[in-house]
């Protein structure tokens, strides 16, 4: 299969899975504002991956759908990264989790305005303007918990510490980055990290946080090597799909 | 010399009603008009925000995409209902944190229907035609309600909740169109949820202790039994046109009242599950205070961080 197509499906499996996950959350968060911003998020990603999906799937050539291609793949076939599929926790890590994410896609779709390929650069537009609603929500709440109580900031330093060592493969590349970067598709992550860091740092200053010291990179999402939380994830996400093969719903 | 000064209010208040003019919050009224509003908007918000359970449940395990868009979307639009309904109570002197903490302690009461499980994905069809298809008959009605802030978010809400309405009964319509499989999900769900759906209306006029006073004030436009009949009178037909069968073996058309007759209710499932003993009771109340208790830290920091950002300001 093409770079471009595994390409469009990283993207898209990262939007699916972090939006599965905050719907998860639907009608539990800590209050009624921030059960409407987050099932607003989780509604603006499902809608990313939607627009991703229909996309590979034309790339893709085989006759599938997007619903396909989101609710009928193999655990090993989906190439989100492992920061997105880890447990919502407490409401510290789903911010912390989501911040660590936003920031880097902020930049991602910033770079990809400008890909030669006009349907991704036009998802790119569309989706960074959510997206940058999504990082504001995320950065602000990070200052709030990190500069609120003790016990907040306590808590989201935890998350932050624990979520750290799934953040470097936010820049992972490999032959199917080299290749679409050749084509003028794809982004150069590795021109995005110095960026990434400076604005992962001005927050950090704001909120009173720092990042570990400890630097142990979990890397394995983008090759289909997940945590063991995927599993689960894709037994409740393709339940109906497997239940009740071929139906129209 | 007061006695004279509160019978006069008291007039202006009965004069407005009468012309159909709005109460707001700043004018005049009696203090059983301002309790029994808190009453009813306090309860309609529980019932939206209790409500995002049963369909939240099904979220993580929608069909496909769009399916799984919309349900979102809805869920988040009950949580914006909450929303409005709340500050509308507040502008009735009632905080929300008292009113969530009656709500928890079980003191205040929330819709019924939301205390029935969502088993299959023919439920979300179910409990957005037939649930919001009674919710919207009892909401069109309160859109003309006496006390503006409760009216003009009414309006707001009918707006949405029609269009919950419709998906839910395009999900039915996609299921009777489908495998024979779907049809009998289908089938089960509207044998689940239609009499459940018809007690949302509350008990008959002659039973209702709340409803005569509230109609002379026009806080409520409709009793229950004229509200229950419209919906019944609106919904068999589209059961009808799909093909799925409402489980009452008295319903009929009765061409004399333009209506149809239908079977009796059975009131003491209502009693019992209003009373606390429905088969989700305990799980709602329970994901609520959750809800609540692990968000008490999020809610003290945030206003521990406004608190220090508002003395640097000042300093």
């Amino acid at each position: 299969m093409n770079s471009i197509y595994k390409y469009i499906l990283r993207i898209a499996d990262d939007s699916l899975i972090l939006g599965q996950r905050l719907s998860e959350l639907c009608g539990h968060g800590p209050a009624i504002e921030e059960d409407i911003a987050l099932t607003n998020i989780a509604l603006d990603l499902i809608g990313q991956a939607t627009s991703l999906y229909e996309y590979a799937a034309i790339v893709g050539g085989e006759g599938k759908t997007a619903d396909d291609l989101a609710f009928l793949r193999f655990e090993r076939e989906y190439t989100n990264v492992l920061l997105v599929e880890q447990p919502n926790g407490d409401f510290g890590m789903t911010i912390a989790r989501q911040w660590f994410f936003d920031s880097f896609r902020v930049l991602f779709y910033e770079a990809l305005l400008t890909s030669t390929d006009q349907q991704l650069a036009a998802i790119a537009a569309k989706s960074l303007k959510e997206t940058k609603y999504h990082w504001k929500h995320s950065s602000e709440w990070l200052i709030r918990l990190g500069d609120g109580t003790d016990e907040s900031h306590a808590r989201v330093q935890k998350s932050l510490n624990y979520l750290h060592r799934y953040t470097e493969e936010l820049f992972f590349m490999d032959e199917v980055d080299a290749d679409v970067i050749a084509q003028g598709i794809g982004v150069d992550l590795l021109a995005l990290k110095p960026i990434y860091d400076q604005k992962i740092e001005e927050v950090l200053l704001q909120a009173t946080l720092e990042l570990p010291t400890n630097n142990w990179k979990q890397v394995g999402g983008r090759v289909g090597k997940h945590s063991e939380h995927l599993g689960h994830i894709l037994s409740e996400l393709q339940y109906m799909q497997r239940a009740y093969p071929n139906m129209e719903w | 010399m007061k006695e004279i000064n509160m019978s006069e209010l008291e007039q202006q208040f009965q004069a407005k009603i009468a012309k159909d003019i709005k109460i707001e919050p700043k004018d005049w009224m009696p203090e059983a008009y301002r309790k029994t509003l808190i009453r009813q908007i306090s309860q309609h918000a529980h019932s939206e925000i209790i409500g995002m359970l049963p369909e939240g449940n099904w979220i993580t395990r929608a069909p496909n995409l769009r399916r799984k868009a919309v349900l979102l979307a809805k869920v988040q639009d009950e949580a914006g209902h909450g929303q409005y309904l709340y500050s509308a109570m507040e502008t009735l002197g009632e905080s929300r944190d008292k009113s969530m903490a009656d709500l928890i302690s079980g003191k205040a009461k929330y819709s019924s229907i939301f205390n029935y499980p969502t088993l299959s994905w023919a439920d979300i069809g179910a409990v957005g035609w037939l649930v919001d298809g009674a919710a919207i008959m009892n909401q069109v009605a309160l859109c003309r309600t006496s006390y503006g802030p409760y009216a003009r978010a009414m309006v707001r809400i009918c707006k949405e909740e029609s269009f919950h309405q419709r998906q839910g009964f395009e999900i039915m319509c996609t299921l009777m169109k489908g495998s024979k499989v779907q049809r009998e999900m289908a089938q089960d769900a509207v044998n689940r949820f239609w009499w459940p759906a018809l007690m949302m209306f509350g008990p008959s006029d002659a039973d209702s202790t709340h409803s005569q006073q509230s109609l002379d004030w026009k806080v409520k436009r409709h009793t229950n039994d004229e509200l229950r009949q419209s919906f019944i009178n609106a919904t068999v037909p589209q059961a009808e046109l799909i093909g799925l069968t409402i489980p009452d073996k008295d319903l009929k058309w009765n061409e004399a009242k333009g209506g149809y007759d239908f079977g009796p209710i059975d009131w003491e499932e209502f009693r019992q599950v209003i009373s606390g003993n429905g088969p989700c009771n305990a799980e709602r109340i329970s994901a609520r205070k959750n809800a609540e208790d692990n968000g008490q830290w999020v809610r003290e920091a945030a206003n521990a961080f406004a608190e220090k950002r508002s003395a640097k300001k000042a300093s």
